[in-house]
């Protein structure tokens, strides 16, 4: 067990040399996430959703070039891959922006993802989901079109649900958004 | 330096050759006695001995030497290239450093083979053999190829980009005499497969034609009419666009071929498609490499069978295979030497590797989805100690897993103490022994003390100091070492770079090293072809030390747009006769 004490000592040693076992992303990280291109990864909540498969310690985001799988080899498996894995690509436009952006809704894991992902891909602030308000408050509403061609505010359905219907999302300027969310 | 290998006795009656006017001895015998002898050495090593023994010896080499070999195409210009040498036939280029293949190089770095090539046809114009790796080609270049050299025979294209199925049209069209078209693991522009249609109809020379990484569909009448006409044909790698039912047809024309690559396997045949292409198979008595096997499902396996009895390598790296059909086929394959799978087979089919392949020197298991984070599936430790009990003349392994121990990893050496090549990537950065919590140390302190002649090295998971003190220690043949997410401090790389005599390429990503490990290594490098360092804590003020001390080194840093202005992101230094080079694009400083 002393020897498991020394390693622990260890372990706090590299969290100071930035590998962790963790999140990247979360403490001091900004620098660390930088330097290392890491795709912008969002502080997930470490509830998970419960239909998901087995909650997983807190996964990590991508980092450029690792594993180290050659890039053709890779577009090979991905093709192999696209019957059960195959991505959601959803258009995303916000207004006053001058072109709009694509992402893939299977590459989130929740709402709190999404926004954090859709906050950086922007550089807004969607602020905080209430089922009451809306996003009432903050600058930016996200809303989507979904099956039936309505515009729905995110985050009123469960996730697994909005995956499936949603077609294409529009953040709104808050302003506008106000409709949406008091009802 | 290494010391000549063999000199020749000498004999007693002095050289009548006008040309020896050497400030030694004079030469004991003619010089073209021995540039005869020496035109039969084929080893660079040899040769590079040879041109050090003396002055007489160093022109005799120079005058004989056909095959010219460049691991780092920067270390020298082709201006230096064409004053040494004069009788160049085949030429061997590398060119971006390893890490580009996993996009770690942006685009536009260099590496760009048309200056080589315009230098080539000024000096030798009866070049017959060019074979590339990471260097950039474009059509142009490719085109200059084909219309510059009469005599060009051979052409290898790996991992290269920059081109088109254009410039391959210009390749088929006029290269007369071409043996060889071998293009590998290459993402280029696919316009169109129409290039193969630009072969002659009376051109029959080719041995060797591998397009499997080219996409687009080639018209199959061209195809099986080239193939007919090509007596010598003994490598023919198509690509997924040819049918299974093509594929029979081809095999039918071409029994002799000794490696195959075949096309899609996804098609729904006929039970009779299926026994004529069982057939076709079973035809191909020299079959030893097999590859391609694209979709391949377990009903059609068994057409293989037939062929597997001298398959000495097959390749099913990009077949989804499951552990029962896996150990079927594997049965039917003892001659086995290398293989390569993707991890769907998981430890079961592992197993059967280690039971049905006894001759088995080569192992690589690929990551079906390397980006699976929660299920976790493919193989573990017990596949690969499976593995090590069954075939103890493995030397060469590349691992992809979620989980190791260092147990396992101990018993995996005790079973094959020769590996010479052993990389292994737990594939989540920094995982510790998942069963003890402790770090990898002890896993790869057992490899290089039991591995004697251990040449190439892979490391990863939770690794200290430990770990790299131990490389230094013993790895004394270590020649490649790839670290990533490792190590505690300056001291681990210090370690590798005191230790490891024979150390000749260092690629480093994502370590807490510092300037005092990259300036430790100051008189190393010049020994080494090259260090990569990225993502670790290098200044560009130690670079600049680096380059100033040692003029000889090429110092490149690449900054990433995010990090603050001290940084060097990406570091690669490499040893070069020819200065700094000219070609740098804007992002690349050359200190």
């Amino acid at each position: 067990m002393e020897r498991a004490a020394a390693y622990e000592n260890d372990l706090i040693n590299l969290k100071a040399t930035e590998l962790r076992l963790g999140l990247p992303g979360t403490d001091e990280s900004e620098k660390q996430s930088s330097r290392n291109n890491k795709r912008s990864s969002s502080e997930m909540d470490n509830s998970c959703e419960k239909d998901e498969q087995e909650c997983a310690p807190a996964p990590k985001a991508q980092v450029v070039g690792w594993p180290p799988v050659r890039s053709y080899r890779k577009n090979v498996l991905h093709q192999k891959n696209e019957s059960d894995l195959s991505g959601m690509f959803v258009k995303v436009s916000m207004d006053g922006a001058p072109y709009l952006r694509k992402i893939d809704l299977k590459v989130y894991k929740n709402y709190q993802d999404l926004l954090k992902a859709l906050e950086n891909m922007f550089k807004c602030s969607i602020g905080v989901y209430s089922e009451r308000e809306g996003y009432n408050g903050s600058e930016f509403a996200p809303t989507y079109e979904d099956k039936d061609g309505d515009w729905m505010l995110v985050g009123d359905v469960p996730w697994d649900m909005f995956i499936t219907s949603c077609k294409r999302l529009r953040i709104m300027k808050g302003s506008e958004a106000k409709g949406l969310g008091c009802l | 330096m290494q010391t000549d290998p063999n000199p020749k006795k000498s004999k007693d009656s002095p050289s009548n050759s006008a040309n020896t006017e050497s400030t030694q001895l004079p030469s004991p015998f003619p010089d073209e006695v021995l540039e005869k002898v020496l035109s039969f050495l084929n080893s660079d090593k040899d040769r590079s001995s040879v041109s050090l023994v003396c002055k007489d010896w160093y022109n005799a080499e120079r005058w004989t030497r056909t095959k010219l070999f460049i691991g780092n195409c920067y270390s020298v210009s082709p201006e230096i290239v064409a004053r040494r040498f004069s009788k160049i036939k085949s030429v061997t280029l590398k060119g971006k450093p390893r890490f580009s293949d996993f996009n770690l190089v942006p685009q536009n770095w260099g590496a760009d083979v048309h200056y080589w090539l315009t230098m080539f046809a000024n000096v030798y114009p009866f070049l017959e053999e060019l074979r590339l790796k990471r260097m950039t080609v474009s059509d142009e270049s490719l085109e200059l190829l084909a219309t510059a050299f009469p005599g060009f025979r051979a052409l290898s294209l790996m991992s290269c980009d920059g081109f088109s199925t254009d410039g391959l049209k210009a390749i088929a069209t006029h290269c007369r005499n071409l043996t060889e078209l071998d293009i590998q693991d290459t993402d280029i522009d696919d316009f169109s497969g129409g290039w193969l249609s630009c072969f002659p109809e009376n051109f029959g020379s080719l041995e060797v034609l591998n397009f499997a990484s080219l996409d687009s569909e080639v018209n199959f009448d061209a195809l099986e009419r080239l193939v007919s006409r090509c007596k010598s044909l003994r490598v023919l790698k198509v690509n997924k666009s040819i049918t299974l039912d093509q594929l029979q047809r081809l095999l039918l024309r071409a029994p002799q071929l000794m490696e195959l690559g075949t096309g899609s396997f996804q098609e729904d045949l006929l039970p009779g498609q299926i026994g004529d292409l069982g057939n076709a198979f079973g035809n191909c008595k020299n079959l030893q490499t097999l590859s391609g096997l694209w979709e391949v499902t377990s009903i059609y396996l068994p057409v293989l069978y037939a062929a597997c009895a001298s398959l000495t390598f097959l390749n099913l790296s990009y077949a989804a295979l499951r552990s029962v059909e896996f150990g079927n086929l594997l049965a039917h394959c003892p001659n086995l030497r290398r293989l390569w799978v993707l991890d769907t087979v998981e430890d079961k089919g592992l197993e059967a590797v280690g039971s049905s392949c006894p001759l088995l020197e080569e192992l690589r298991v690929f990551p079906a989805d390397p980006y699976d984070q929660h299920l976790h599936r493919g193989v573990t430790e017990s596949g690969f100690v499976a593995v090590s009990r069954g075939c103890s003349k493995l030397h060469y392994v590349l691992y992809f897993c979620w989980q190791m121990t260092n147990a396992a990893v101990a018993t995996i050496v005790q079973n094959c103490p020769n590996f010479t090549h052993f990389r292994l990537c737990i594939m989540n950065p920094g995982r510790p022994d998942y069963l003890t919590n402790e770090p990898m140390d002890e896993a790869f302190g057992a490899v290089v003390k039991t591995c004697t002649k251990l040449q190439r090295l892979s490391v990863s998971g939770l690794l200290t100091d430990l770990t790299f003190e131990y490389i230094g220690k013993y790895a004394k043949n270590l020649e490649t070492l790839s670290v990533a997410f490792a190590g505690s401090s300056d001291r681990a790389m210090q370690f590798v770079l005191e230790g490891c005599p024979k150390l000749r390429k260092l690629e480093i990503r994502d370590c807490p090293f510092g300037n005092a490990a990259l300036l430790s290594g100051l008189e190393k490098y010049e020994t080494m072809r090259s260090l990569w360092m990225s993502s670790c804590n290098v200044t560009i003020n130690a670079c600049r030390r680096l380059a100033r001390e040692m003029p000889r080194l090429n110092v490149e840093v690449m900054k990433d747009k995010e990090s603050d202005d001290s940084q060097a992101d990406k570091v690669y230094v490499y040893r070069s006769v020819a200065g700094p080079r000219k070609d740098a694009p804007p992002f690349v400083l050359t200190l």
